[in-house]
């Protein structure tokens, strides 16, 4: 069955002793004959310790992780969300605007209008000067502004970053969430099984007969009537998105539990007297695991669309925050999309980028995890 | 060798001459009935009442029987519901254990026969408490274990232990071999926890594994090592008595002998009471004192081994004695070569249910159900050649 896959890995690099030729001749002129049975001997010591050594015992952990590393397209996948994650959460502590912060270098005027008039013999004169600033909108990029500023003059890389933080942690949250969920609800199910499952698997069903988009336009109206603003929204929006993702989860966790709790193992937990709270975090979870990490990566690309179609409808993450979902929410206004590349573009491929990221690094994952994957 | 063969062959064509030659003489078939309505009306048909499933009279063994016998099963039964009507009431079962009386005395083996779907399986498991039974009494080590529930019988649970058939999917595969074997002994405290590693390793040395094997997973080995962690798995615990489901079955013949004597040894080591189900006459030879023999869900003849073997009574013994193979060429035996297979336990024969593959079948027989009683002493047997009274 899976012991095709041995995990023994062979470091012949690091066994063999290799002497360069020079060291050898060195060694052979000064020392005498018995000095060199000693290294004989201590050679064939050091060869019985390497057979024990050479023989790595690898965790199935490890062994996945092997099998991970060996896909090139994965690797790519797991560098490019390192370097966003770093850049978005590191990025904007360099510079000293913030996502809301307005440039009001757009250029100076200044009007001044003189009154002069005569008060007992003496002459006042009497100046009138305003100074107007006018705010540096659609700018283009500069030394000052990376990639130029957005239709309010704010700066769109800061934006794009502290958007990122939001978009990025946003999907992390709800995935994490959702899993929570639709384990204990799935594990419930499958464990348990007869009336539970029954009522569990209905109210997935339901969940799944629900139209999500025009629901979450409603829930979005709902919040906007009640003023709900500001971070409480993203809050809000987070709970709506696990609401509506935990059925598919929890489908999967009850499938894996049903099959893998008639295994014979479980048998054998059953027949050694094992309570049940071992058995499901001891012995069933573990073994649904990885699906679940790759339903959670899968699950993370698609998030993050999600969020960015509510965030571009205007319904999601609430102006002045940033999103890359409303960022390019400046799309909408036809000058911008024509002239403007540089507001929309670097959201738009961050966007992009993170998904396929996250969809390379499950599937991955998924190979990984696939003890039918030899390589 | 041949000439046997093509005998064989003949005969089997001859009377499948004969039964087709009989099928066209027999009245037509019964029209078929339309398959919704069939359907229907089992929807509507009354189930089958509770009480007619406890319809044995049993009388609680007495007091010197429970010290003799660490386990006494008296009328065990597991019916799985094939059909069910409406209101969820079963109309038709699936008999994989019907009415199985045994014992088994303390420190003793008793193997338990029969072709494969026989329940042998179903009986070491149904009587564990690992599957729910349909009904029976079971007591074991002096205590009367018929209505314990999950919770009562983890108690006892390390106590009984079993050894799985197939040792692949048997283990569990994120556990490292000192984790499966130490789990129990964590669970049940059989030694206090700074320990389990010294005793686990102790244990596997014992089992003929070696002791740097404790961290490696079991995807690592073979079948035959395999079934070596699970039977320290099952002896971790110190139990009294363990069920070997077909223990050796997956393995082949130089590592059967090495587990059995394994497993003999740890029963003298330990006073071990086994419950050894195998399909291979000559292990169960082997290893065990009594026999009990099983056809169809019940058992037909049990007995100590040198009575089974010298001087079987029921004829479905007698063919399954004939068919083990001698190791001499020159050796001939009258086979008893049963004819058919193993009839569904879901619609089972009437009377006797062997009656449809015996080579000495009598009219009773297809009307009337053998009485299951002892003949001699600790020689019981279920047949209408015998005096039923």
């Amino acid at each position: 069955m899976e012991n095709k896959e041995m995990g023994i890995s062979e470091d012949s690099e690091n066994t063999k002793p290799v002497l360069s030729e020079g060291e050898t001749a060195e060694t052979a002129s000064a020392e005498t004959v018995p000095a060199e049975a000693v290294s004989a001997e201590a050679e064939t010591s050091a060869e019985t310790e390497d057979l024990s050594e050479r023989v790595k015992i690898l965790s199935p952990a490890r062994l996945v992780l092997k099998r991970f590393f060996r896909s090139k397209l994965s690797v790519i996948g797991l560098v490019t969300l390192l370097v966003l994650y770093l850049v978005c959460f590191i990025g904007p502590l360099f510079s000293d605007m913030s996502y809301d912060t307005v440039d009001l270098n757009g250029g100076e005027n200044t009007q001044s209008t003189t009154i002069t008039y005569t008060v007992d013999g003496e002459d006042y004169t009497m100046y009138d000067i305003t100074y107007t600033a006018s705010i540096n909108r659609n700018a283009y990029p500069s030394a000052q502004h990376w990639l130029g500023t957005d239709e309010n003059g704010r700066d769109v890389l800061i934006r794009v970053l502290y958007g990122g933080q939001i978009s990025l942690t946003i999907g992390i949250v709800v995935v994490v969430l959702e899993t929570i969920v639709g384990v204990i609800l799935g594990g419930l199910a499958g464990y348990f099984g007869k009336w539970v499952d029954q009522i569990i698997m209905r109210i997935v069903d339901i969940f799944y007969c629900i139209p999500q988009m025009p629901i979450l336009l409603i829930c979005s109206a709902i919040l906007q009537a009640n003023e709900v603003n500001g971070i409480a929204r993203i809050y809000w929006l987070c709970l709506v998105l696990v609401f509506f993702g935990w059925s598919g989860t929890a489908r999967l966790v009850r499938g894996q539990i049903l099959s893998l709790r008639e295994q014979e193992f479980m048998l054998a937990e059953r027949s050694m007297g094992v309570p049940a709270r071992r058995k499901i975090f001891l012995h069933l979870i573990p073994n649904v695991l990885p699906l679940l990490i790759v339903q959670m990566t899968l699950g993370l690309g698609g998030i993050i669309l999600t969020e960015s179609t509510l965030s571009y409808l205007g319904l999601g993450v609430p102006i002045p925050y940033a999103t890359w979902g409303n960022i390019i929410q400046a799309l909408r206004d036809f000058n911008t999309l024509q002239y403007h590349f540089h507001i929309w573009g670097p959201p738009g491929i961050c966007i992009m980028l993170a998904v396929l990221s996250f969809n390379f690094v499950g599937d991955g994952l998924r190979d990984a995890f696939d003890p039918k994957m030899k390589k | 060798m041949k000439e046997q063969v093509q005998e064989e062959l003949q005969e089997q064509a001859q009377e499948q001459a004969q039964a087709e030659v009989k099928g066209e003489e027999a009245p037509a078939a019964p029209k078929k009935e339309n398959p919704f309505v069939v359907g229907a009306k089992k929807l509507f048909q009354a189930g089958i009442p509770r009480a007619s499933l406890f319809d044995y009279e049993s009388a609680p063994p007495t007091e010197e029987e429970l010290k003799e016998n660490i386990l006494i099963v008296n009328h065990l039964k597991k019916y799985f519901p094939v059909e069910t009507n409406l209101i969820g009431q079963p109309i038709r079962y699936l008999k994989a254990v019907d009415d199985v009386s045994l014992r088994i005395p303390y420190g003793k083996t008793l193997g338990v026969v029969g072709e494969s779907g026989c329940g042998k399986t179903t009986l070491g498991r149904t009587l564990l408490g690992l599957y729910d039974k349909t009904a029976g009494e079971v007591y074991f080590d002096g205590k009367d274990i018929t209505k314990y529930g999950d919770r009562q019988m983890n108690t006892i649970r390390k106590d009984m232990q079993v050894i799985f058939q197939d040792p692949y999917s048997s283990l569990s595969p994120r556990f490292t071999v000192g984790g499966i074997i130490g789990e129990g002994v964590a669970v049940h405290k059989i030694v206090p926890h700074k320990e389990i590693k010294d005793y686990v390793v102790n244990l596997m040395e014992r089992c003929g594994l070696q002791p740097q094997y404790y961290e490696r997973y079991p995807y690592e080995f073979s079948g035959g090592q395999r079934q070596r962690i699970c039977i320290a798995r099952a002896l971790a615990v110190k139990p009294k008595f363990v069920v070997c489901d077909e223990p050796v079955s997956a393995l082949d013949v130089s590592i059967q002998a090495q587990i059995l004597n394994l497993l003999r040894e740890l029963q003298k080591e330990m006073q071990l009471a086994y419950m050894f189900i195998s399909h291979d006459l000559s292990v169960v030879q082997h290893v065990s004192d009594d026999v009990g023999v099983m056809y169809l869900g019940s058992m037909v003849e049990c007995g100590s081994t040198e009575r089974i073997f010298n001087n079987p009574m029921h004829p479905y013994t007698k063919s399954l004695l004939s068919a083990v193979p001698v190791p001499d060429p020159r050796s001939k035996r009258e086979r008893i070569i049963l004819q058919g297979s193993i009839p569904s336990p879901a619609n089972p024969p009437s009377g006797c249910r062997f009656h449809t593959r015996c080579p000495e079948c009598m009219e009773i027989c297809k009307t009337q159900t053998p009485v299951y009683r002892e003949y001699e002493a600790g020689h019981s047997c279920a047949c209408h050649l015998y005096p039923q009274e």
